[in-house]
């Protein structure tokens, strides 16, 4: 494939989606099937499209290879956006995992949601899902990331908040997108920042920049938190992981497309493709939330009875596995968790809508024993278990284990060991609580007799997927961690250097039309030295540490993670066997006596009433105030001028009345008593007149002698 | 019509009020579809402009420039550059849409559609003049249309609404008056000598007089238009007449009201303020994003707190409004593009809004947001419609809104890096309001008091998917538009900033 086909292939299966959506949404209605075979069909050519992509990139075996092509969106003569495409291996296998679980997911939704009044408005906006979740895997500015990001937020509103009429779908898709707000307002914090100081938003240019010193320090700290906090939004990272439990409040193929196996990841794939731009210190943020995001949610999994809310808090803490390996510096372990665990968390997802559809309740509570009634959701989500569980052999295992690795050659390397604590320890969870769920839902006796003997098998569109999804959680490793199998060929660490030489940056770092003089005066690369956190600042130490004693490290560290982890799955299954299948001990009795331990992972922490309690309740309040300001201040001095002026009218009438009026008139009667005096000297005779002239004359001439 | 096309889009409508003033007031049909008929051409004749004007000289086109008033040198000065281009154009579109969305309106038929078109006129001469004494005769205009349709077609209150927004505008128009003479008294017609009201001169500062060239008078004097146009935009603590004018108001002025009354503040500051007083411009613009800031918190938090989807959505308008403030602040290309791209984008985003807010009050006779609940069911085309406006509010990518966003923090964020990080909380704010409101009114179980209300009609669908076209398609390419304008604002940020 040349490179020009590439970019329009990808343009293609960018635009299949968006086309099934513009045609379910406005005709769905009229044709037959409501048009769901739109959705499938197009879907299944995209599937195809993207393996053609896949297949070229094998063939020319180069992660470094990459294909882009831009125009400008907007051109303000000193402002200029572009769009563009980025193809590359990453971008690959991305597509792959993107359009593969779109697809299975889409034939999965004509069985499941069969019969629902609004099924078109579903296949629409699963359409509009996959479109948005393309672009963002399809942009090559960080502009348009977060066009797209934004995007994915809307759909998985729509989503989760499909069954509306429920007060909780309600509630949880108005939290899920405030919740991706926050994260999104340090996130565009971030790229605003590196707009700013930079100048461009596209990511190799950005990469260059950060190699030449453009922006460091402080800055580049601050923007790499900022960037990140995009991605505990989107990737629920604690503390703003509190939407995706509510959100399976959606119909649960969503959550198995939405909600575990691709949008999540956005945040984990964005922090992975811009890793260069991640100074030291955003890098050990992303470290810490990671591994306590990974242990925590694994602790709350343990206790949940609703089917779907464990595989969350297990999405959960899958997700704080691979930020804590990009944290760690490892973020091609992380895309590839990211790649395993798209197969087997859609898997495991898709297994619980069949179980779901069966049972027509999400409590294991009411389950039991359906394992003989429904066979091949039954294999299908023990492979899915044992994937995710880490055991040997199956793709979560390399996955996993090459995270832990990196955790402890971190560890080794800096003295950081809490965060590989976390993550070995939420290792032993992990089987544990899986296994739990196995056990009480398809082993032992029907808790629910009834609802037991109406539980059948589902129909073939929904076991092809759980089929197909069960083999590739299988194969998909390619039985080799990321840095030996297939997946070397995809992804590697971005050799800056040569992108940096690329754009000619290597010693500049003039951007003129910025106005932060006070960093641009702060001195390039002043801080990577101090913290001796190399893994983090570029790929560019990961090219040297093919050779050197970091190489030995990292090669004890895994090995040594390995038969830690092993060791953990041999313990989490056992213990999970002999409490829930043999029955040695009895968990309410456990649960009787740690229950202030219970109630808290019960509780998930409080994490939701805490915040139900401070920042709701204070954005409340002060919403109040506000209104309660405007209309009682404000307003209340715009009215009482009015009033003042009124009033002022009024005062200033009565004055007219009786001061000036009454001047006016007092004038006026003295004129008129006057004229009456006066009027009584004009008689009319000669003598009169005669006399008061002489009169005056003699009073005038006595006056002037005075005087 | 090619030769004077600016007057014939302004007093078009006036021939059509005129012509309505001879109908007979019981011939309500007549009387509408000719006031849709006169509204109808300026529309026609904004294409043509839209179409014509030429995107690549910032200096004014379509003028026509005639004596007016000899003894006082008052001039018929009428022309627009890309400024002034997008507001024609929102202002066209805007009243004809809403004469269409009047249909309904039973009471004095006859003089509502007559107001309605003068109110046009005034809006779009307005936009036109460039001979200040002018601007200042179509800016009082406006009032006095404006001041019926509240007063007699309004709600409840209407009247105390009508007066308090009558009397708060006239407050501003007096500092704009004074501002006015002294800026007549102090520039000098560099070919006559005399007095003058030209803008263009009093944009050269050559033509200042020694006492305007003073930095305390140009203060002074920034200070008395900022205020005027204060009032107009409205910029806190001046706002408080804009939720109860909206909430009087009937649908069609609310619409006007919010989606070009508005504009008509910042148009002021940038068609005036930033060029004749440019220094003052940039000493007062700190405080301008300050109050930017201002008034898209707190008028997103008062959003937050009200029960009324009218004056919430008012409210809104008072953040969506800050935006613009923010971006003017920042005197950078992004910023002031951006800023103007966000006017003409309030424009079209609120008025959906109103309308639609219009809608669900023809039928349900209230607007209390808590009254309602379960609309989705119940009327689900509206409900599409109207989620769709809300999140152009919040500025959703792909969307017109989150483009003038976008581009008003990138231009502020080099510039006032603090503010701009405050102000950008304004976009959880505001996705908080209003997907609250989203939840009450539409979300949740079937309302069974509402169970035969219709879904939205035909006619309601005409006014609100051309602008809806519009919103989506400026989302995606906004160039059309930036287009117009940028050559012009560019060459304003030369003189104001240097």
């Amino acid at each position: 494939m040349s490179d020009n086909a590439i970019l329009t292939t990808a343009l293609v299966i960018l635009g299949l989606p968006l086309l099934s959506y513009v045609l379910t949404f406005f005709f769905g209605r009229m044709l037959p099937r409501k048009g769901d075979f739109i959705g499938v069909s197009f879907m299944g050519a995209a599937w195809i499209l993207a393996i053609r992509i896949f297949i070229c990139f094998w063939k020319i075996g180069d992660p470094a290879y990459r294909v882009e092509a831009s125009f400008t969106w907007v051109d303000l003569g000193s402002l200029h956006l572009d769009a563009g495409m980025l193809v590359d291996g990453m971008t690959s296998v991305m597509l792959m995992v993107v359009t593969t679980v779109s697809f299975l997911v889409h034939l999965y939704s004509t069985g499941y949601m069969h019969g629902d009044r609004r099924y078109e408005r579903f296949f629409a906006f699963l359409g509009f899902f996959t479109f948005s979740m393309l672009g963002i895997v399809l942009s090559n500015n960080l502009f348009f990331l977060y066009v797209f990001w934004e995007l994915v937020g809307l759909s998985s509103y729509l989503l989760i908040g499909f069954f509306f009429h429920k007060h909780s779908a309600a509630n949880a898709n108005k939290k899920a997108f405030l919740t991706n707000r926050v994260g999104d307002y340090g996130f565009w914090l971030g790229i605003l920042t590196f707009f700013t100081v930079c100048g461009t938003l596209n990511y190799f240019e950005l990469f260059a920049h950060v190699h030449a010193g453009t922006i460091s320090g402080h800055l580049l700290a601050w923007a790499g938190v900022g960037l990140f906090m995009g991605c505990v939004g989107k990737s629920a990272q604690i503390p703003l992981h509190i939407w995706l439990p509510d959100a399976m409040e959606g119909p649960t193929p969503v959550s198995a497309l939405i909600h575990a196996a691709t949008m999540v990841a956005a945040g984990v794939y964005m922090v992975a493709r811009l890793s260069p731009l991640f100074g030291a210190t955003a890098m050990l943020v992303i470290l810490y939330v990671g591994a306590i995001t990974a242990f925590v949610a694994a602790t709350i999994a343990l206790v949940k009875t609703d089917f779907k809310r464990v595989l969350a808090f297990s999405t959960l803490s899958q997700l704080g596995y691979m930020v804590m390996s990009l944290g760690a510096g490892d973020s091609v372990n992380a895309m590839f968790h990211l790649t395993t665990h798209a197969m087997f968390k859609g898997l495991l997802f898709l297994t619980a809508g069949s179980v779901i559809h069966a049972v027509h309740s999400q409590e294991i509570t009411d389950m039991g024993g359906l394992r003989k009634k429904m066979p091949i959701t039954f294999w299908t989500f023990m492979i899915g278990t044992l994937a995710l569980s880490g055991v040997p052999g199956f793709s979560g295992f390399f996955s996993k284990d090459g995270i832990l690795g990196s955790a402890l050659a971190f560890g080794m390397t800096d003295g950081h060991y809490i965060p590989f604590i976390l993550g070995i320890a939420a290792a032993l969870l992990t089987p544990f609580y899986m296994f739990r769920l196995t056990f009480r839902a398809f082993f032992g006796k029907p808790a629910d007799q009834e609802r037991f003997d109406h539980a059948h098998e589902s129909p073939w569109t929904m076991t092809v997927p759980l089929i197909v999804l069960a083999i590739l959680s299988i194969f998909v490793s390619g039985f080799k961690t990321a840095d030996k199998g297939w997946f070397s060929k995809f992804a590697v660490p971005y050799d800056v250097p040569a992108i940096a030489a690329e754009f000619h940056l290597e010693a500049s770092g003039g951007h003129e039309d910025v106005a932060l003089a006070d960093e641009h005066a702060a001195p390039a690369h002043e801080e990577p030295a101090g913290e001796g956190h190399e893994t983090a600042v570029s790929g560019a130490e990961h090219a040297e540490a093919g050779h050197g004693g970091h190489h030995d490290v990292r090669h004890t560290a895994h090995i040594r993670a390995m038969f830690m982890s092993i060791l953990m799955v041999i313990l989490g299954i056992g213990g999970a066997w002999w409490v829930y299948f043999m029955h040695k001990v009895d968990p309410s009795r456990i649960q009787a006596r740690m229950s202030g331990l219970y109630t808290v992972l019960q509780g998930q922490y409080f994490f939701d009433e805490f915040y139900a309690a401070t920042v709701y309740r204070a954005t409340l309040w002060w919403a109040a105030v506000c209104a309660a300001f405007d209309r009682y201040v404000i307003d209340g001095i715009v009215n009482g001028t009015g009033y003042l002026t009124r009033m002022m009218s009024w005062a200033s009438g009565l004055f007219d009345h009786y001061v000036v009026d009454g001047a006016v008139n007092g004038v006026a009667v003295a004129l008129q008593g006057a004229g009456e005096g006066f009027r009584r000297l004009q008689t009319g005779r000669v003598q009169t007149y005669l006399v008061y002239t002489s009169a005056s004359v003699l009073v005038l001439i006595v006056v002037y002698k005075v005087l | 019509m090619g030769e004077h096309i600016l007057s014939w889009m302004t007093f078009f409508p006036v021939i059509g009020a005129a012509v309505i003033a001879f109908i007979p007031s019981e011939r309500k049909e007549i009387i509408k579809t000719v006031a849709a008929a006169a509204a109808a051409v300026p529309l026609i004749l904004a294409v043509q402009l839209f179409v014509n004007f030429d995107r690549g000289t910032a200096a004014f086109q379509f003028v026509e420039h005639y004596t007016w008033i000899k003894s006082f040198n008052i001039e018929y000065y009428m022309g627009i550059d890309g400024l002034s281009v997008p507001m024609v154009l929102l202002t066209a579109l805007l009243s004809f849409l809403c004469i269409i969305a009047s249909w309904n309106i039973s009471k004095a038929t006859k003089g509502y559609f007559a107001l309605f078109l003068i109110l046009e006129a005034a809006m779009i001469g307005v936009f036109c003049a460039l001979d200040f004494f002018l601007f200042y005769l179509f800016w009082e205009l406006m009032l006095l249309p404006m001041y019926f349709l509240i007063g007699i077609w309004g709600g409840p209150r209407r009247e105390y609404a009508a007066i308090k927004f009558f009397l708060y505008t006239l407050a501003g128009s007096v500092l704009m008056l004074l501002a006015m003479i002294a800026f007549y008294l102090n520039v000098q017609d560099p070919n006559t000598g005399g007095h003058t009201f030209n803008m263009l001169f009093m944009m050269d500062q050559a033509n200042h007089s020694a006492w305007l060239k003073a930095t305390d008078i140009r203060h002074l004097l920034w200070l008395g238009l900022f205020i005027g146009f204060a009032i107009k935009v409205p910029i806190f603590p001046f706002h408080t007449w804009l939720p109860d004018a909206h909430v009087e108001a009937p649908t069609a002025v609310s619409v006007i009201l919010a989606g070009v009354l508005l504009k008509m503040g910042t148009y002021g500051l940038l068609r005036i303020s930033y060029p004749i007083l440019p220094d003052a411009a940039v000493w007062f613009s700190f405080t301008l994003a300050i109050f930017g800031a201002i008034n898209i918190l707190y008028g997103a938090y008062c959003a937050m707190a009200q029960t009324d989807m009218k004056k919430l959505v008012a409210y809104s308008s008072i953040s969506h409004m800050g935006y613009v403030l923010l971006g003017m602040s920042a005197m950078t290309s992004a910023g002031i593009n951006g800023a103007v791209l966000q006017m003409f984008n309030h424009g079209t985003i609120t008025a959906m809004m109103f309308l639609c807010v219009g809608v669900i009050y023809d039928r349900a006779h209230h607007r209390e947001i808590n009254g309602f609940g379960g609309l989705g069911l119940q009327m689900p085309l509206y409900t599409s419609v109207f989620s769709f406006a809300l999140f152009a509010a919040i500025g959703l990518p792909g969307l017109s809104g989150f483009v003038s966003e976008a581009m008003i923090f990138i231009g502020v964020f080099p510039v006032y890096r603090t503010v701009a990080i405050i102000s950008a909380l304004g976009i959880i704010i505001g996705a908080a309001y209003v997907l609250w409101m989203l939840q009450r009114v539409f979300l949740g179980p079937k309302n069974e008091k509402y169970d035969d209300l219709p879904d939205i009609s035909g006619r309601e669908m005409f006014t609100l998917v051309p602008i809806g076209i519009l919103v989506l398609l400026l989302g995606i390419y906004p160039m059309p538009v930036l287009d117009l304008m940028k050559v012009s604002l560019n060459n304003l940020i030369k003189v104001v900033a240097g």
